[in-house]
């Protein structure tokens, strides 16, 4: 329940805003409601399995920020903005 | 009504507020605060799911690691954003109708209460299981294997977990950190030539200045 709200929230936020920043920390959202989900269910499974694979969330999460924010800079470097609108072609 | 209930709808109110609001500010820097007080809940829930060791790495690894990384992009690319200038991209309709349609989509399939229930083992969770090297019963002078359980902290389940079942799984994920720090530093590094070529005509052009206004100064 919470966790799908906090999904929705995510969601939303990647779709609609038009700041890129912004957009990565929605993801990151997304990916913490399917850790909560992960904890939920590894609780009431009662086996571990699902906080092992919320710490390889975590792990994954934490490469795609890097790389996300690295590609942002270069995007802002290269044309001077992070409107996702204006970052539609793909040949610099 | 439990407390631990009472404090599970807290927490996760404060949690959903703030990730709205999260999506919702026009400066990101809010955007980043309100994110992190949205991760100090969900390590709250964490806690509460019997699963210290994966909010202690929540706290460390996003309020610690991924948010200092957020902050410093952000103030890296200063943007000024005018007051009004929209926030919003030009997908919010189809956007919104998603999102929505998705939340319906769960409140249908997951209905509350639907997975609570009392019945389970609460000390599977904190169950170490472990090899030792014990002496043969049939045997004696003989050593062989045996699983052996007791009843420990997580952190030390979840270990124990991650370094025998999940050696392999455990080994790829710091590849790929390695691999995402490399590609990072690749991308994220601007072209030395063109940006010495700049600097250098730039270099030139003042020292050429100051020497005018030396000469100047010198003849006035």
């Amino acid at each position: 329940m919470l966790s799908g709200t906090l999904f929705t929230v995510g969601l939303i936020g990647v779709v609609i805003r038009r700041n890129m920043i912004t957009v990565l920390m929605a993801i990151e959202l997304m990916l913490n409601a399917v850790n909560i989900n992960l904890v939920a269910f590894s609780h009431r499974l009662a086996s571990l399995e699902g906080q092992v694979f919320t710490i390889f969330v975590i792990t994954v999460a934490a490469g795609e920020a890097a790389v996300g924010l690295a590609i942002i800079i270069q995007l802002y470097r290269l044309k001077s903005t992070i409107n996702v609108d204006e970052a539609r072609t793909l040949n610099g | 009504m439990t407390p631990a209930f009472a404090v599970f709808l807290l927490v996760g109110t404060i949690a959903v507020a703030s990730s709205i609001l999260v999506i919702s500010m026009r400066n990101p820097v809010h955007s980043a605060l309100f994110l992190l007080l949205t991760f100090l809940c969900v390590a709250i829930l964490f806690v509460m799911k019997d699963a210290e060791f994966v909010a202690a790495v929540q706290v460390l690894v996003y309020a610690g690691g991924i948010m200092v990384l957020f902050l410093f992009v952000v103030m890296l690319i200063n943007v000024r954003h005018l007051p009004d200038e929209k926030v919003l991209s030009n997908f919010w309709k189809g956007g919104f109708a998603v999102g929505l349609g998705l939340f319906i989509l769960f409140i249908s399939v997951v209905r509350p209460g639907v997975y609570h229930d009392e019945r389970l083992d609460k000390g599977r969770l904190k169950r170490v299981s472990e090899r030792i090297w014990t002496e043969s019963r049939k045997t004696p002078g003989k050593f062989v294997y045996r699983r052996v359980h007791r009843t420990n902290a997580n952190s030390e389940a979840v270990g124990m977990a991650l370094y025998n079942d999940y050696l392999v799984p455990f080994e790829v994920a710091s590849i790929f950190l390695l691999v995402a720090m490399i590609g990072a530093i690749v991308i994220g590094k601007r072209e030395l030539s063109a940006v010495e070529e700049e600097t250098a005509q730039q270099f030139i052009l003042d020292r050429v200045e100051t020497e005018k206004e030396v000469k100047e100064a010198m003849s006035a």
